[in-house]
């Protein structure tokens, strides 16, 4: 166990090799309780929301999910978060653990004469993510009701426990994550081991999400990054006007001066966060202002070095050759593209 | 990955890595990393092994062992030439996982002082450090 932002966590149960491998290849389950949740509610819930999330809310269907970006003025990202239209005036936000105050905050300190009904509701969620290709068979056996396709929600109830569940995910499988009270939670969980998912922790949620090339807050996205150089211009509707917008959209006018790239280490050895990325020798070898690893890990599904780094647009190219300073011993690379393990469908 | 264990036979430094010196032949030892060391470790995904000839030098790093979670030095227990490096990691390194004391041994080394050894650890004061 570790503590993450005020939460004890587990970072494996059986090893996260194994836990990765159950996901990839059957069902596993995750407790992400530390997730936050905020509901905006009322007539003026969909004008708050497009004005705090860079992506377009209000044509999304009621019971449909989104990703979405908070940005501040500058176009630096404030959180990445899941947004649910529950109803016509009624949505959920869900946040990142270490981001929730800030984001709650920030929603608040724009949310013009209190025009929309905000509701921190992180003490009254407990979340589990199903994930992995036999996730829907097991979730079916536990439900008397139709399981929400991706991207969309519904609620129902799972073995017993009402539950608010969702077609979204961190691993690149598919898969449902369950909101739920806290108090059935233990419950819940016991219902979805007993039936065949395998536990499985923050380490494995790591190197999931890596392969899915999902950028983590914090590692690979954070204020002094915007989003077109993250790689997720696609989450942004500048039309919307939302705050950062207009900063946005001048990046993605003229080019992101770096770009977020996914890169596989081309032997032995794992680059891991904070190691610099410099160009092949055939590129001049030298530091050229720029290449920084910010995910790296081994990666199960390839049994080798996977990661992600910001490297000068120039040499963010596919097939790209780099070389990567792990503790002081240059290791060959390749720029791979997204996302680094392809699900066979 | 089995239960904690500590063999009687081998010698321990502070940084986890273990000697077996073989009575009938004191000049020469086999270094290893602890059951502890590839506990708290994790999954061992690639080690490194140092070049056969190289010289090792008590009690300073010699070589890396990877695991999913984090990076790892081995220091060497003894100081000593490299004369064997264990092939077989390259391809399986969870053996160091499976048998930390057996098949997951790292290098083979010819000592230069085997009166070094008196300053490692035996086997119930390794333990007692790690309580």
């Amino acid at each position: 166990m570790v503590e993450f932002a005020g939460w004890e966590m587990p970072i494996q149960y059986a090893g996260i090799r194994e836990e990765h491998l159950a996901v990839r290849r059957d069902v596993g389950v995750f407790d992400v309780s530390h997730m936050g949740q905020i509901e905006l509610r009322g007539d003026a819930a969909l004008k708050l929301a497009e004005r705090v999330l860079s992506a377009e809310v209000s044509d999304m269907d009621v019971d449909s999910a989104r990703y979405s970006l908070i940005c501040n003025e500058q176009g630096g990202v404030l959180d990445d978060v899941i947004v649910y239209r529950i109803e016509e005036r009624r949505l959920l936000i869900v946040t990142n653990c270490a981001n929730h105050e800030r984001d709650l905050a920030w929603i608040r300190a724009h949310n013009d004469a209190d025009a929309a009904v905000v509701t921190d509701l992180q003490a009254g969620y407990a979340m589990l993510a199903v994930q992995g290709p036999q996730a829907r068979p097991l979730l079916a056996q536990l439900s008397a009701t139709s399981l929400p396709a991706r991207m969309r929600c519904a609620s129902g109830e799972l073995g017993g426990v009402p539950v608010l569940a969702c077609g979204t995910g961190y691993t690149g499988e598919d898969g449902l994550e369950l909101l739920c009270e806290p108090e059935l939670a233990a419950r819940l969980w016991s219902a979805l081991v007993e039936s065949g998912a395998r536990p499985a922790g923050l380490g494995a949620r790591d190197t999931l999400r890596i392969e899915a090339c999902f950028p983590l807050y914090g590692n690979d996205i954070d204020e002094q990054h915007d989003p077109i150089s993250a790689g997720l211009g696609w989450a942004c509707a500048e039309r919307t006007g939302f705050i950062g917008a207009e900063r946005v959209a001048a990046v993605r006018a003229a080019g992101p001066r770096q770009r977020l790239v996914p890169f596989v280490v081309d032997g032995p050895g794992i680059a891991r966060a904070g190691n610099a990325v410099l160009p092949a020798p055939d590129d001049g070898g030298k530091p050229d202002g720029g290449g920084v690893v910010t995910s790296g890990t081994y990666s199960p599904s390839l049994d080798r070095g996977v990661g992600l780094a910001y490297l000068p647009a120039w040499r963010a190219i596919p097939g790209r050759e780099l070389q990567i300073d792990v503790r002081g011993t240059l290791r060959a690379a390749t720029v791979a593209t997204k996302p680094l393990y392809q699900k066979d469908r | 990955m089995a239960d904690p264990h500590y063999p009687e036979d081998l010698r321990y430094n502070a940084e986890h890595d273990w000697a077996r010196i073989d009575p009938a032949n004191p000049g020469e030892a086999t270094f290893g990393i602890t059951w502890y060391a590839q506990d708290t470790l994790g999954e061992v995904v690639f080690f490194t092994p140092p070049a056969v000839g190289s010289m090792l030098v008590k009690g300073e790093h010699y070589t890396e062992v990877e695991s999913v979670k984090a990076v790892s030095d081995v220091v060497a227990p003894l100081s000593g030439e490299v004369t064997e490096v264990n092939e077989a990691l390259s391809a399986e390194p969870q053996r160091i996982n499976e048998d930390p004391y057996g098949d997951g041994w790292l290098v083979r080394v010819r000592l230069t002082d085997p009166a070094e050894a008196d300053s490692l650890m035996d086997a119930g004061a390794y333990a007692a450090m790690l309580t």
